[in-house]
């Protein structure tokens, strides 16, 4: 099944990136922006017929390795019928 | 006294860092393998500069997984000495032996450049040599040293006096401008609560010969070298 996994700096985190990119997009005109927060994409493919496993897994992934508790939120979202490309 | 450089793959500091050791200091040296699963009786444990693991993911995050860094959470737990140096930093950091985390530079720029670093603590084996609020010409080279924490860390760690460098004026006034990476509080080095565990950004192996422009960076090693074997390691 493929596990689609998005980390974001938390709130409270200051994301350069993000502010510079909306400046970028007000200077192209897109006035209505207020904000931009800029994370990263994780695409994985989980070798288990258990959504409920894979679950428990990719949260277990997320707090040990692909966010840091620190800076970063996670989400991700479990597409069991779907391997990915 | 003993020094151990840590080499992981992409660790560019790591000759810089053992140069000043054995040619500068007359300490002596041994390079520590990212894959060594023993510290060759070290008394100090150096983790350089560079880009550990080419910092996939966050600076750090692969390279704590490291064999040699379990080996190394042991021996800090034992009291013995651990100084991350820029990406050292970075990956102490990211291996929970120092709180909080270090973010990209709010300029977005990489930031190569002299900054002045006011000394906060001077009982450390690191700053032992330094003086009382000395101030201190350091170089910095990162693109992601913007230090974070969150306030209830970041207010333990100012009540605990686990500051140790700020970035301030020539002066010594910890100000705004002085600030090249948009660290919280101008925090350059913190220490752990412990007091043997040291992270900073700047690079004070940059510095430690009068033909590199200044030689600041020898009061570190000289600390070390001098006064670290008072140190217990029990």
């Amino acid at each position: 099944m493929i596990v689609r996994v998005i980390v974001t700096p938390k709130p409270v985190v200051n994301d350069p990136q993000g502010v510079t990119v909306k400046q970028g997009l007000a200077s192209l005109g897109f006035r209505e922006v207020t904000d931009v927060r800029i994370g990263k994409y994780i695409e994985m493919n989980l070798d288990t017929s258990s959504e409920h496993e894979a679950r428990q897994l990719v949260e277990a992934m997320c707090r040990q390795l692909l966010a840091n508790h620190v800076i970063e939120d996670f989400q991700f979202d479990i597409d069991p019928e779907h391997k990915r490309r | 006294m003993k020094f151990g450089v840590v080499v992981f793959p992409g660790t560019w500091s790591d000759r810089d860092c053992g140069w000043v050791v054995d040619q500068v200091l007359g300490a002596d040296l041994t390079y520590l393998w990212h894959k060594d699963a023993d510290l060759k009786g070290v008394d100090c444990v150096i983790l350089p500069g560079g880009f550990a693991y080419g910092d996939y993911l966050r600076t750090g995050a692969i390279a704590r997984f490291a064999p040699v860094m379990e080996q190394i959470g042991e021996f800090a737990d034992r009291g013995g000495l651990v100084w991350g140096i820029c990406n050292g930093f970075q990956v102490l950091c990211e291996a929970g032996l120092l709180p909080g985390a270090l973010i990209r530079n709010a300029s977005l720029e990489f930031r190569c450049e002299w900054t002045n670093l006011v000394v906060e603590r001077t009982d450390l084996p690191f700053t032992s040599k330094c003086a009382e609020r000395e101030v201190l010409r350091v170089p910095i080279a990162h693109g992601e040293g913007s230090y974070f924490a969150d306030p209830a860390t970041l207010s333990r760690l100012e009540q605990r006096g686990q500051v140790v460098f700020r970035y301030c004026d020539p002066s010594g006034r910890v100000v705004p401008g002085a600030n090249p990476n948009g660290s919280l509080h101008n925090i350059a080095g913190i220490i752990n609560a412990r007091g043997n565990v040291l992270g900073m950004m700047p690079h004070p192996e940059r510095c430690s010969e009068a033909e590199l422009g200044g030689t600041d960076g020898l009061k570190l090693f000289r600390s070390v070298a001098e006064g670290g074997l008072k140190v217990l390691v029990s």
